[in-house]
């Protein structure tokens, strides 16, 4: 029982250590964050306009729209990128060879980049607001957090599936994962109904969490939804988390379990 | 119980023939390259136990399936009677290693570094600050570079700061791959005069992988040579020069030449 608890603690303690690593990164790149923030700031805003000749209520789907994708991109960036980071660095055997269980290392890494995304999303909202004028009044922005929370877990699954194509293949992995991305970004209605989408497309936008995030947040934030109402989508967000984290935990487990017996672990590949 | 156990150990990954040129409809003939074949050794509690090759001769696939980075595709190694394969979690509280790169985050201070990996380790942070100054003021490297981003700091600096995260986390098994490869003589000196002082009072086993004969038969007990992923011989420098040497006054390269065909001048040319 109590070795239990001591390991729960330890394991707890070392989750927090890719926390604080990675917030010790941002601090020393610093310059970066700003001219990437800058950038979304300005690419936020760019879609916003687009919507100003047809009226404030599609400026609000617009900005709503790059902001959740801002958020969600940046959930499956930090997870999916973490072993290419690593790898880039040359510390992934360093970290992967510590006495901490895998699952502590993914919580870790998942843990900040909610926290990152919260962070840069509220910055990009506070922009985005200013700069539209933008009435929230009637905004039920509780439901709306709730819907981005639950989002998060199905997100991390699907970052944690797409992060063991960098362990597996250190030259094309990165890449893949924006195919991955980018598909996601096709898909889920980001910017536009997915009833727009060729029907042999919508198909696949069912399967992406993103769609049921972005549609439950913009009946919040638009039309004032309550958790209540939002219940149906919810209940598929909660779905989609309970069967991607654990999914996505044994694919990396495999990964890595393949990384180790074709020696792909080490920096060079 | 030993402290290493490696028992037939074989690793062997696939390398593409012909530069992995091959035609559209076809997939790459790869062939099979055996980087440690059939390895066995023991190494005693407080041993330093050195392995001797040139390059691509299997030094660090062994360290890497020693610390549970590889999976050997046969064989069975065991620290401290743990298995590497079945009790990775118990090996890895009880090794660290400092490799011939010194891999950090580049951009972090030296502090910064060390913080992550005693957070890994779970110590408790205080303490690590404490211990960190210490080992590198022994290891010649001033507090002012404590704070430094790792990128500012030289080649020899960033190693010694490699050696205090080893040693940062009292490991009882030490594996050093290539410790002073490429580090100007001062800071050579200083890493080997430490390594002394760990395995003395600490009690701690060393694995020691090197290019420099003089290293190996300074610092270690026994040394072992490895050839294109063989063991070739095992024994005290003294014993490998009585039996390989040809002359008395033979040195470990006249032995490594003898075993191996090969001019210990060619392999250092090889490592630079």
């Amino acid at each position: 029982m109590w070795s239990s608890l001591a390991s729960l603690w330890h394991d707890t303690k070392a989750s927090l250590a890719f926390v604080e690593r990675n917030f010790n990164l941002v601090k020393r790149y610093f310059a970066w964050e700003v001219v990437f923030l800058f950038y979304a700031i300005v690419n936020t805003l760019t879609i916003g306009l687009i919507g100003v000749r047809l009226g404030p209520e599609e400026v609000l789907y617009l900005v709503v729209g790059a902001l959740l994708w801002g958020f969600l991109s940046v959930l499956f960036n930090e997870v999916s990128q973490s072993v290419s980071w690593e790898r880039w660095e040359g510390t992934i055997e360093y970290t992967f060879m510590a006495p901490v269980r895998r699952m502590s290392y993914l919580l870790g890494v998942s843990f900040f980049a909610v926290l990152y995304g919260v962070i840069k999303t509220s910055i990009l909202l506070l922009a985005v607001a200013f700069f539209f004028e933008i009435d929230l009044s009637g905004a039920n922005l509780w439901a709306a957090l709730v819907i981005l929370v639950i989002s998060s877990f199905s997100l991390i699954g699907l970052g944690l599936i797409a992060a063991v194509l960098p362990l597996m293949s250190p030259e094309r992995g990165p890449q893949a994962t924006h195919i991955i991305q980018g598909f996601i970004l096709l898909i889920s209605g980001i910017y536009y109904e997915v009833t727009v989408l060729p029907s042999w497309l919508q198909v696949f936008s069912a399967f992406s969490p993103a769609t049921y995030t972005l549609r439950a947040a913009r009946q919040a934030i638009l039309e004032g939804a309550s958790v209540w109402q939002l219940m149906g989508d919810i209940q598929i967000l909660i779905l989609f988390g309970i069967i991607l984290i654990p999914l996505g935990y044994w694919i990396f487990t495999q990964g890595e379990k393949y990384a180790m017996r074709t020696g792909k672990l080490k920096r060079n590949g | 119980m030993w402290a290493l156990e490696c028992n037939n150990a074989v690793k062997s990954f696939y390398e593409a023939e012909n530069n992995g040129k091959h035609s559209l409809f076809s997939r790459p003939k790869k062939k099979e390259i055996f980087a440690v074949n059939r390895v066995s050794f023991q190494v005693d509690k407080g041993e330093t136990f050195g392995i001797l090759g040139q390059n691509g001769s299997g030094k660090s696939t062994l360290i890497r399936l020693i610390s549970t980075l590889l999976l050997a595709d046969e064989g069975e190694i065991k620290v401290f009677g743990h298995n590497v394969l079945d009790e990775r979690l118990e090996v890895r509280r009880l090794i660290n290693r400092v490799s011939v790169d010194a891999a950090f985050f580049k951009k972090l201070s030296a502090w910064e570094n060390l913080l992550y990996a005693a957070r890994l380790y779970g110590l408790n942070v205080e303490e690590a600050k404490q211990r960190s100054l210490e080992i590198l003021e022994r290891l010649g490297l001033g507090a002012e570079k404590f704070n430094s981003p790792l990128e500012n700091l030289s080649r020899g600096q960033q190693q010694k700061v490699a050696v205090a995260r080893a040693l940062l986390t009292s490991p009882v098994l030490l594996l050093l791959d290539e410790p002073t490869t490429g580090l100007d003589p001062r800071s050579k000196r200083d890493v080997q005069d430490f390594i002394v002082e760990v395995q003395r009072e600490h009690d701690a086993t060393i694995l020691l992988t090197s290019h420099d004969m003089y290293e190996v038969e300074k610092l270690c007990n026994r040394v072992a040579i490895l050839h294109e992923g063989r063991l070739v011989a095992m024994d005290t420098p003294e014993n490998l020069k009585s039996k390989y040497g040809e002359t008395e006054d033979s040195s470990l390269e006249d032995v490594f030449f003898t075993l191996t065909g090969m001019d210990w001048k060619e392999v250092l040319e090889d490592v630079e």
